[in-house]
């Protein structure tokens, strides 16, 4: 203990002589820590409130009764089952917006305690803990997560009113609840959501639904027995969207770890002469080592907790827009306030210390190997060099297969991701050999001999620099890659948006009997010119979920509804009910092509139809399809209209909207007009980018601070290669300068290289990665703009980052200057 | 005083708000079990002198706080091998008076089946929300359902109990019986007001003891053709039991010589057992019962999920010259439901040999 | 004290093997001084090292105190060089990064013999009492001599190995280095064994060995 002891404190003296290194290997680590901690951060707390809206209503083995066409249909349904002996039990789910609550809706869940499938048991609690009686009795309760009645800035017993003026039930906290759900009696959500007699589905036991006999005739038309719960779901949907965060969490990690370890080989270089010192006072190598690991362990402990607090404080600021876009993508709630669990902090100081380990192996290695007798001559410096850029190019050239192979033969989001990785990490290895290459190409070019010091001088120092300047190549080449792929997104999104909502009005009818009414209505209303009625049926195609859509009228579809690739004469071999057309991620999904027969269930049997176009539908987390409402009708006989798309007047909108809800009673998320929709769609997609935009800039800036202490701890060698000039008679102001214009070159040389892999990587994103993750393809656009923009941002990042050091060198004294000849040896 | 047991039932549905709203309130003396000696505030109370009237009593009274319909049969198959059937729906309001006929109606409905036969002894239990249709009574043909369990008149004869058809299921069993009377029901205590205390809890309480059954069993698959004799008992109150007063056991029996015995006790924590019943002469007479008149004793005690049940009885009316000992079909007739309780079919001999059924709760 | 028998040592070179050491006999007892001589590559270093356990000789035997050190594995080995011996060396002899005063007490705190008041009589004695607080780049060179023979003694080891300890020093400094060495081991019990180049140095010690074509030969 003693021998450690003094062995650590000796270690550790050198930390206090150069705080710099020490600052260096924290910031390093913290950063990795941080950035990596706060996605995972994030991606728990999603996954946690999956789970819990999963458990809501007794997890995994969920089986329901539906309606085939997905909407609600009559709590008379229930009844007859009950009484035809099913043990079903009723559920009524909607959005509810609450007066003074803006536009966040919850989740409005009502259930019927009495008859929920045993077992099943209340979002993990069991049944009996339900204060039954005031949720039954008047005025009832309101069940609501203690973080979801945070946000809204609620306390427990308030009654908040409905948006559109209803009172709720008290609302009391109930623990393991899902965030953003409200839980009540299912007559309060009927109340509430304006569905007198409406259910949405009904729950079965699992053992009944199992082998359940055939639903009566006259149900089984408008009901169907669905296996699965809403939290599996989210999680099957979701994963992409997490798996991309991980993804950028990881790239922030690696460039960190690059930092860490450049910090902590210096720092064994300079500590040579000490670690010699301790073995020949009588540390035996296991204790040097073991004093080193213990080091190496306390850095990464102090780091891993400031990464886990500022990682914290990242996903606490992220949240709210993973969040929202999760929502409006994929109708996940998610806690908008954090809480983590203890594995999560844990979780997260292992995975510091195993990458402080990683970073440091490399140096613990050399440790271990260090020669205990005289100091190993110094190789040569251009021999060291040359084995360093061969070792280097080896390692880039494989990756550079790795990559090739990923691409050739990849066919998941996994090895998508492999592509990116191999590709980054094989070009930010070859960047040494190429920078090498082309000073040693410009090097018999330069004339004067202050400007061959300058070339030769500047290929000298690759070695400490590499490391910064390939954080930098991949922060900018990712920098490239995801902005060119969002703003190509975004144009994308926007046209085909102003393209596909080409209605002014959609209504959304609340059952058939008022689809009915309003069709009729809206008949006698002169200004409509056109009334484009739709049917849904929601269907599972290879275990993927899909809606089918009927539609009338394919003159407007083939104006306003583009398509990705169609055969000859589509439109009107649809309207002869000849095929379907289906969206680009469900033709990818089920890997089929135009020409191809899709067998889609019916409760009438199969029914077989050619594949007549592909459209993007971008989005859209699930599957969709589109045939005529005809064929849709005779295979689900009794289905009425799910929505209406309106043409008319801009102008007349308003009027007209007025006008049916005073007639029908539809909430505004019934009645929606076009630029509502577009602002809608618009506030998803920036929202949904909004986190990977956030994440990119810290990437960037964990780049710059990469460079920024590679070229401070460089700063300090530095003196030593420029005294002799100095000696020579070149000033320090013009020496500094000099120094200064080496530093840009090399810059200037790696931004250049980053424009080809950025849009190598864009390319990448948006023809690979967000095919495997999302299923649609973007063409690859570039923008000069914005790549201006970056460059000049790098070139910022990389002036501040060179000025201190090269500002404390012009500073330097001639006796520091003289001294570094002393130092020589 | 099946009504006891009732409260089991009420037990189950109130038993849970009990558990919660007992916290709050003083710790009263346990509020009698499963909370059936709770205060009735709002309710109706039960006051003797109440004409009862058919066929409007055989329907709900949302008025009184608990209600129930329960049905017991002593069967026997074609080998001559005894059955018992128990069907029962209890309704629970918790606020007086409510009649809406949907999801606000705050009353609570319960089903209990039973089938217990030589090899063991079945049940199964539900529950129904009242207001929307998956449970409820109509007095005018008498039709009680839940689910697809029903007790339904198929004539009107005899104030609508001339002839009942009676169905309920559960795992591994079910059954359906045609139920036939020709006599009235037989009001209990003074009149149907049936007194379950010294301290005025009571309840109003009447009987259809006359079925004659016949129907069919099936159990694991196998039809059983069965005939018998069953009992049917109404009782509805607002607070039937007094707080101390912890469970109880009662016999219904069908004696050979065609008379009828309804007995019961309900045990105070006092030791001073309230005790009570009715003698029906075979021509439908009542002659009520008093303290006085009754011994009951205990004479065999069985393990019974976990418990000490009394499961065999000396039972003495002196002024009857009846001395009789009772038997259970099966010991372990145990109702394993939300708040359990032991309910079954039982034979005796003695004085005046004959079947029945006995309940017992609280243990 | 210690006993050097048929010593072997060579080292791996691109042209074969190249003997260094070709059969060392020596024998030190306690308290005794012995200069080491011999022109560069002689192996004076070598012979020292395999002394100190720095390195392992390839044959012969080396003991020390009744210890072989052949037989000791790495760990007692190191514990042997935290508490048997007292090494200095031309340079690199202290941590930068540790202020005189925790230089100077470093081998015997790692060997668990840090004695105050022999720290504070070597301090005093070597006239470093207005150093313990600087780090040793603010020393001139013979003052970080002076600091390294103090960490070397602090211990009081039984042998005091000393590699051209006054090599980097001018011929005064070197003399007053070595005066000093020798005033504070006058009294002790610890033996010296010192490799140098200097003659005049060698002569003040009292035996002098040289060392020629890897062989010993005691000179006058």
């Amino acid at each position: 203990m003693r021998r450690l002891y003094w062995t650590l404190a000796a270690l550790l003296s050198h930390w206090r002589r150069h705080p710099l290194q020490l600052f260096s290997v924290l910031a390093g680590l913290w950063l990795a820590t941080s950035l990596w901690a706060g996605v995972q951060a994030l991606n728990s707390q999603a996954r946690d409130s999956y789970a819990r809206a999963s458990q809501l209503l007794g997890g995994a083995e969920r089986y329901s009764l539906v309606a085939r066409d997905g909407g609600w249909f009559a709590q008379q349904h229930f009844i007859e089952l009950r009484r035809a002996g099913w043990p079903v039990s009723p559920l009524l789910q909607g959005r509810l917006r609450l007066h003074g609550q803006g536009e966040q809706r919850l989740q409005l869940i009502g259930i019927e305690p009495l008859t929920l499938p045993a077992g099943g048991a209340l979002a993990g609690q069991p049944f009996e803990r339900l204060e039954l009686t005031a949720f039954l009795g008047r005025p009832g309760r309101s069940w609501i997560a203690a973080e979801t009645l945070a946000e809204l800035g609620l306390q427990a017993g308030a009654q908040p009113l409905s948006a559109s003026g209803q009172r709720l039930p008290p609302l009391t906290v109930w623990p393991q609840l899902a965030p953003g759900v409200l839980l009540v009696d299912i007559g309060v959500a009927q109340r509430l959501l304006d569905a007198p007699g409406q259910v949405s589905r009904l729950l079965l036991p699992a053992a009944f639904a199992r082998a359940a006999p055939p639903l009566p005739a006259a149900l089984a038309a408008q009901l169907v027995l669905q296996r699965g719960d809403e939290g599996a779901d989210l999680a099957q949907l979701t994963d992409s969207f997490h798996l991309n965060l991980s993804a950028l969490g990881l790239l922030a990690f690696v460039v960190g770890l690059f930092i860490v370890h450049a910090a902590i080989g210096l720092a064994l270089e300079q500590r040579r002469v000490l670690l010699r010192n301790l073995r020949t006072c009588g540390v035996s190598l296991r204790g040097l080592l073991v004093a080193l690991v213990m080091e190496l362990g306390a850095l990464a402990l102090l780091a891993g907790v400031a990464g886990l607090l500022s990682g914290y404080a990242v996903a606490a600021w992220l949240l709210p827009d993973v969040a929202a876009s999760l929502r409006s993508l994929y109708g996940a709630e998610v806690a908008g306030r954090l809480s983590l669990a203890p594995h999560w902090w844990l979780g997260g100081l292992l995975v510091c210390l195993l990458g402080a380990l990683l970073a440091g192996a490399g140096s613990l290695l050399r440790a271990a190997r260090l020669p205990l007798l005289a100091l190993a001559q110094p190789e040569a410096w251009q021999q060291a060099q040359a084995r360093w850029l061969r070792r280097q190019g080896w390692l880039a050239a494989l990756l550079g297969g790795v990559a090739l192979f990923a691409l050739l033969f990849g066919d998941s989001l996994a090895l998508g991701f492999v592509l990116l990785a191999a590709l980054l990490l094989g070009a930010a290895l070859a960047l040494p050999v190429g920078l090498n290459l082309l000073l040693e190409a410009w090097l018999p070019h330069c004339r004067t001999p202050l400007a061959q010091w300058f070339v030769a001088d500047s290929r000298q120092q690759l070695p400490g620099l590499a490391l910064a300047l390939m954080a930098l190549l991949l922060a900018l080449a990712a920098n490239i890659g995801v902005g060119s792929m969002t703003a190509g997104f975004r144009q994308t999104f926007s046209g085909w948006l102003d393209q596909r909502l080409a209605a002014e009005l959609y209504l959304m009818p609340v059952d058939a009997s008022q689809a009915a009414a309003i069709e009729a209505w809206l008949a006698g209303q002169p200004q409509v010119r056109a009334l484009l009625p739709s049917w849904r049926v929601e269907l599972q195609l290879q275990g993927w979920p899909a809606q089918l859509t009927g539609i009338r009228a394919q003159a407007h579809y083939r104006e306003h509804w583009p398509l990705l690739s169609a055969s000859a004469q589509a439109w009107q071999r649809l309207q002869r009910q000849q095929g379907l057309m289906l969206s680009e991620q469900l033709a990818r999904r089920l890997d089929l092509q135009l020409g191809e027969r899709l067998r889609l269930p019916t409760p009438s049997g199969a029914w077989e139809l050619e594949v007549l176009g592909i459209y993007a539908d971008y989005g859209n987390p699930r599957g969709h399809l589109l045939v005529e409402a005809a064929g849709l009708q005779r295979h689900w006989p009794g289905l009425a209209p799910r929505s209406f798309s309106l043409r008319l007047p801009a102008a007349e909108v308003p009027a007209l909207i007025q006008a049916l809800q005073e007639e029908f009673a539809l909430d505004d998320s019934r009645v929606i007009d076009q630029a509502a929709l577009k602002a809608w769609s618009g506030r998803v997609f920036e929202r949904t980018f909004a986190a990977t935009a956030a994440l990119n800039s810290l990437t960037l800036g964990v780049a710059a601070l990469a460079l920024l202490i590679s070229l401070l701890t460089l700063g300090q060698t530095r003196l030593s290669q420029l005294a002799p000039l100095w000696a020579l008679g070149v000033g320090r102001t013009r020496l500094a300068w000099l120094s200064l214009g080496q530093t840009l070159l090399l810059a200037v040389l790696t931004l250049l290289l980053a424009l080809p892999l950025g849009l190598l990587l864009a390319w990448c994103l948006v023809a690979v990665i967000n095919v495997q993750a999302f299923g649609w393809r973007l063409p690859l656009q570039v923008f000069p703009g914005q790549l201006l923009q970056l460059f000049g941002l790098a070139l910022l990042a990389t002036l501040l980052a060179a000025a201190w050091p090269l500002w404390q060198l012009g500073r330097s004294t001639p006796a520091a200057l003289l001294r570094s000849f002393a130092d020589e040896r | 005083m099946r009504g006891q047991h009732a409260r089991i039932s009420l037990a189950l549905l109130a038993g849970l708000l009990l558990l919660a709203a007992c916290d709050a309130e003083t710790p009263a003396p346990a509020a009698g079990f499963a909370g059936l000696g709770g205060a009735a505030q709002g309710f109706a109370r039960v006051e003797p002198g109440r004409l009862l009237g058919f066929p409007a009593d055989h329907g709900a009274h949302p008025d009184y706080r608990i209600e129930w319909w329960y049905l017991t049969a002593n069967l026997q198959d074609a080998q001559g091998r005894p059955w018992g059937v128990q069907w029962t729906l209890f309704r629970n309001a918790l606020q007086p008076g409510s009649r809406e006929a949907d999801w606000r109606n705050q009353n609570l409905w319960m089903g209990h089946a039973a089938l217990t036969g030589p090899d063991g002894h079945r049940h199964a239990e539900t529950f129904a929300r009242g207001g929307i249709g998956q449970a409820g009574v109509v007095a005018e043909p008498l039709q009680a359902w839940i689910d697809d369990w029903q007790l339904r008149s198929r004539s009107p004869a005899n104030g609508g109990l001339g002839e009942l058809e009676l169905q309920a299921r559960g795992e591994g069993f079910s059954y359906r019986l045609r139920l036939t009377s020709e006599r009235p029901p037989v009001l209990q205590g003074a009149q149907g007001f049936s007194q379950k205390s010294g301290q005025g809890q009571a309840s109003y309480y009447y009987s259809q003891p006359f079925f004659q059954a016949e129907g069919s069993l099936l159990v694991d698959g196998k039809r059983h053709a069965v005939k018998g004799q069953a009992w049917l008992d109404r009782e509805w109150s607002s607070q039937p039991l007094a707080p101390d007063q912890q469970g109880w056991d009662w016999f219904s029996l069908h004696l050979q010589s065609g008379e009828k015995l309804m007995l019961f006790q309900v045990r105070q924590a006092d030791g001073a057992h309230y005790r009570a019943g009715t003698w029906i002469h075979a021509d439908g007479r009542a002659e009520p019962l008093s303290q006085a008149d009754i011994q009951m004793q205990p004479v065999r005690f069985s393990r019974v999920a976990g418990r000490r049940l009394p499961t065999a009885w000396t039972l003495r009316i002196a002024a009857k010259d009846f001395a009789i000992d009772t038997t259970p079909l099966q010991e372990q007739a145990w109702m394993a439901t939300r708040f359990p309780y032991w309910e079954g079919p039982i034979r005796f001999s003695g004085s005046h040999p004959g079947v029945g059924y006995l309940e017992m709760t609280g243990y | 004290m210690l006993k050097v028998q048929g010593l072997c040592k060579s080292y791996a070179t691109p042209q074969g093997a190249l003997p260094v050491l070709r059969g060392i006999d020596l024998e030190l007892a306690t308290g005794q001084s012995l200069a080491l001589m011999g022109e560069s590559g002689s192996g004076k270093s070598t012979l020292l090292h395999l002394v100190a356990g720095l390195d392992r000789a390839d044959a012969g035997r080396i003991e020390v105190d009744g210890r072989v050190l052949g037989d000791l594995h790495e760990g007692q080995l190191a514990a042997w060089r935290r508490g048997g011996i007292g090494l200095v060396f031309q340079q690199f002899n202290l941590i930068a990064s540790l202020r005189v005063a925790d230089n100077l007490a470093l081998q015997a705190r790692l060997a668990g013999r840090h004695d105050p008041h022999w720290q504070a009589e070597l301090v005093e004695r070597l006239g470093l009492a207005a150093l313990l607080g600087r780090y040793p780049e603010q020393l001139s060179v013979g003052q970080q001599q002076r600091v390294a023979l103090g960490r070397a003694l602090a211990v009081r080891p039984p042998l005091l190995l000393a590699d051209e300890p006054t090599g980097s020093l001018d011929e005064r400094s070197a003399a007053e280095v070595l005066t000093l060495l020798l005033e504070l081991l006058a009294g002790s019990s610890t033996s010296l064994l010192m490799v140098t180049h200097s003659a005049s140095l060698a002569a003040r010690l009292q035996r002098c060995l040289c060392l020629q074509g890897g062989r010993l030969l005691e000179t006058a």
